[in-house]
């Protein structure tokens, strides 16, 4: 029997709909086969990679995977650790030994080092079968969260939020001088000393999430930071290295060390 | 031929309007409007479930709340807020009705719920109710191996009809005849790619042919009926393009 696509590239596909016809097509992600047809399990977009075909989705929670750095907020504090809120359907572990660089003692008030409330941005380091989840902030630029202000974005926007090559999220930082860090569960959080520029920053997430599905996104999104600033924007293509820099313990710290580290020598 | 009492012919449906994406907070919304019954349906989580006896370790759990507000009443009487033995029921039915579709085992011991809001009524809140729910777990993102489409078929007057309105349910208060009259209800959901039915209630009684050709009707109503639930879902993304 001859084998044919039902639907087109990029098409929104709903539950239940029929996608191929025929042996020849594989399915993919969030599609299955029934008889002779492949038939879409989930809302989104279609992707026909050679044989397979697939879903890329559109909606829903955030589903935690390991490595990934998430925005977090501590809500329980136990003997171990702290318990958090992942913005995801389950919580998050984060045990004393995970806390970071610094030594715990024994009986140690947990509360002086996060307490209730606090906003941390952390590593997934482990997901079991059950989906209990562990956190680390041993990694370079995880840290509590200090004074600024937390959005909340659909999680499937977040690739859209920080560009190609993070070049949406830098081009936002340069225009508002405001410093964000977008969690991979949908939590951002800006800060900026100017609180108009905060806010213009928060905006213009909000205005990113509304509008991804346009074409031209980051040329739309660059005029519209040049006409609230009043300054030139530039795209910039290849912000990688900068974009580390605040990822980075605060620089104080490293000379501190690294001093101390020559004058022993 | 028999003349239905708004005009319909015997196997057409209500007008029916839908939409995705109506209640802001919820994960994934929408309202489903057929003639005068309207159900919006608002989905949230997937959440970790408490109390914990409660939990399932090898797939989520979904909840269903059926609500009619108090202003909804199909003669402009109030009816009484907060829950009763029928709300609690259709809450059942469409839970039961939908988790055939639904695929939660990516979340153990997680809880999703949906809460249908019904605020007109003009009979078939249930099935509307369900065509909502269906679309707002699509909405949601949620895995499901079809839609679910419900509709009400039945018997007035020794007729099969489909998507029967609150006069053809009490048909038999409205006219003077006691011979013999009766109105079968019988709701009807199923998954119209695959052809599976999830929900099937019967309220009066029915001969067996007859019951056969009022399934074979709402096998063919719910395939409209999907077409609309589709295209409400496809405008929420194509709108904004």
């Amino acid at each position: 029997m001859e084998s044919k696509l039902l639907v087109k590239e990029k098409d929104i596909v709903v539950p239940g709909e029929k996608l191929a016809q025929g042996l020849d097509f594989l399915p993919g992600q969030r599609t299955y086969r029934e008889g002779d047809y492949i038939i879409a399990s989930r809302l989104g977009l279609v992707s026909v990679e050679g044989r397979a075909i697939k879903i890329i989705k559109l909606g829903g929670k955030y589903i935690p995977k390991v490595g990934d750095r998430i925005i977090v907020k501590v809500f329980d504090i136990t003997f171990s650790g702290w318990r958090v809120e992942t913005n995801s359907a389950y919580s998050a572990m984060l045990s004393i030994a995970e806390a970071g660089s610094q030594f715990i003692p024994r009986n140690a008030d947990l509360t002086r080092f996060f307490n209730i409330g606090d906003y941390m941005l952390t590593k997934i380091k482990n997901i079991t079968s059950q989906n209990l989840i562990d956190i680390t902030m041993k990694d370079r630029g995880l840290r509590r969260l200090g004074e600024g202000r937390i959005l909340s974005i659909t999680p499937c926007k977040v690739p859209r939020i920080i560009g190609k090559n993070a070049s949406m999220i830098s081009m936002i930082k340069n225009a508002t001088e405001c410093k964000i860090i977008v969690g991979q569960n949908g939590l951002v959080w800006l800060n900026a000393e100017d609180p108009k520029m905060e806010l213009l920053a928060s905006e213009t997430i909000k205005k990113i999430e509304a509008e991804s599905h346009f074409a031209g996104l980051t040329d739309r999104i660059k005029v519209f930071l040049e006409e609230k600033t009043g300054k030139k924007v530039e795209i910039i293509s290849n912000p990688r290295p900068e974009e580390r820099d605040d990822h980075r313990p605060p620089q104080r710290r490293d000379t501190r060390s690294f001093n101390k580290f020559n004058k022993r020598r | 031929m028999k003349q239905r009492l708004d005009g319909r012919k015997l196997d057409e449906i209500r007008p029916i309007k839908a939409k995705v994406g109506v209640v802001k907070n919820a994960i994934g919304s929408a309202m489903f409007q057929q003639g005068k019954t309207r159900a919006i349906a608002a989905v949230y989580g997937p959440r970790e479930l408490y109390p914990r006896f409660l939990q399932d370790p090898e797939k989520g759990m979904l909840r269903c709340n059926y609500n009619m507000l108090p202003f909804s009443g199909t003669n402009g009487g109030r009816i009484r807020p907060g829950g009763n033995r029928r709300s609690k029921e259709i809450g059942l039915v469409t839970q039961k009705a939908l988790l055939p579709a639904l695929d939660l085992s990516e979340f153990p011991n997680a809880v999703v719920d949906i809460f249908i809001e019904i605020d007109q009524s003009d009979a078939g809140s249930r099935c509307a109710g369900i065509c909502a729910a269906s679309m707002a777990l699509a909405h949601a993102g949620f895995q499901m191996k079809d839609l679910v489409t419900a509709v009400g078929v039945g018997e007035v007057d020794n007729t099969i009809v489909a998507d029967l309105d609150y006069k053809e349910e009490h048909y038999t208060e409205f006219v003077d005849k006691f011979d013999n009259e009766h109105v079968t209800d019988i709701p009807v959901a199923m998954m119209p790619n695959l052809g599976k039915v999830t929900l099937l209630q019967l309220d009066g009684r029915i001969k067996k042919e007859q019951l056969k050709k009022s399934l074979e009707m709402a096998k063919k109503v719910c395939m409209e009926i999907y077409e609309v639930q589709k295209k409400a879902l496809k405008q929420a993304y194509e709108v904004a393009k």
